[in-house]
């Protein structure tokens, strides 16, 4: 029998909230009865994603909303990260690694490179002045014996 | 940040936070560089003891570091790092730059 749970957030684009998105998510995911390390893995993936919307989305302005919906199916866990900001450009070049637009702030360029890293799935829809819509799936416990 | 950062010598300890992500990045990042700017520098430690979560905005505080250091001729440590922050040290590649784990146990100087 196929099981099926559902949630979906919603929070003000705001460095603070970076840490409560993640641990959102890797809360949720627990009932799949995941490793530590399938945790720490969604919950960088997630903190990447939800960065790159404040940061980059919403070029850490006010008043920006950033959207996470999750689905656990059996055990594939889907997260689908969401904002509204100013969209990206080029996405092949911004998932390349190393490629930053803020390199000045010191960022690594290493984001979209750690989430293919620990996701199974990345998959980025981004349309200029609209926003950007990241999804991403893991299946869940494979590396259990 | 207070007590965060201890200098002894020429060499630098950093205490890092239980998570390091973009909120408490610039901090870390800017205090260090005030105490760089007036000390002679030549080692810096991060410690991560006390780290559960880093991503990749903390790999942007270690190489921002590394390369400031590097200019002097000096190096960077990691220590009491743990295997999930290890393994993001590992896929950045900058564990091919800076020493990590090779002292154990050792603590914090008191200031």
């Amino acid at each position: 029998m196929k099981s099926k749970n559902r949630m979906k957030i919603e929070f003000d684009s705001n460095t603070n909230n970076i840490g409560f998105a993640r641990v959102c998510v890797a809360a949720f995911l627990t009932q799949l009865n995941p490793t530590l390390e399938e945790v720490s893995d969604v919950k960088t993936a997630v903190s990447e994603a939800v960065t790159n919307a404040v940061i980059h989305g919403y070029d850490k302005e006010e008043g920006g909303q950033v959207e996470i919906t999750s689905v656990l199916e059996d055990d594939m866990l889907t997260i689908r990260i969401a904002d509204r900001g100013r969209g990206i450009e080029d996405v092949s070049k911004a998932m390349e690694p190393l490629f930053t637009t803020k390199a000045e702030n010191e960022h690594s360029g290493m984001g979209f490179m750690f989430m293919q890293a620990f996701m199974d799935e990345v998959n980025v829809e981004s349309n200029i002045g609209v926003g950007t819509i990241v999804t991403m799936k893991k299946r869940i416990g494979c590396e259990q014996i | 940040m207070d007590n965060l950062i201890i200098v002894k010598g020429t060499c630098m300890f950093v205490k890092l936070p239980q998570d390091l992500d973009c909120n408490n990045a610039a901090v870390i990042r800017s205090e260090s560089d005030k105490i760089m700017e007036r000390e002679s520098i030549r080692t810096i430690i991060f410690d991560f003891e006390k780290t559960n979560f880093m991503d990749s905005t903390g790999i942007g505080v270690i190489m921002g570091r590394y390369k400031s250091i590097k200019l002097v001729g000096g190096s960077v440590s990691a220590i009491n790092v743990n295997p999930s922050v290890e393994k993001l040290l590992t896929l950045s590649g900058i564990h091919k730059l800076i020493r990590i784990n090779e002292v154990s146990g050792l603590k914090m100087p008191v200031k």
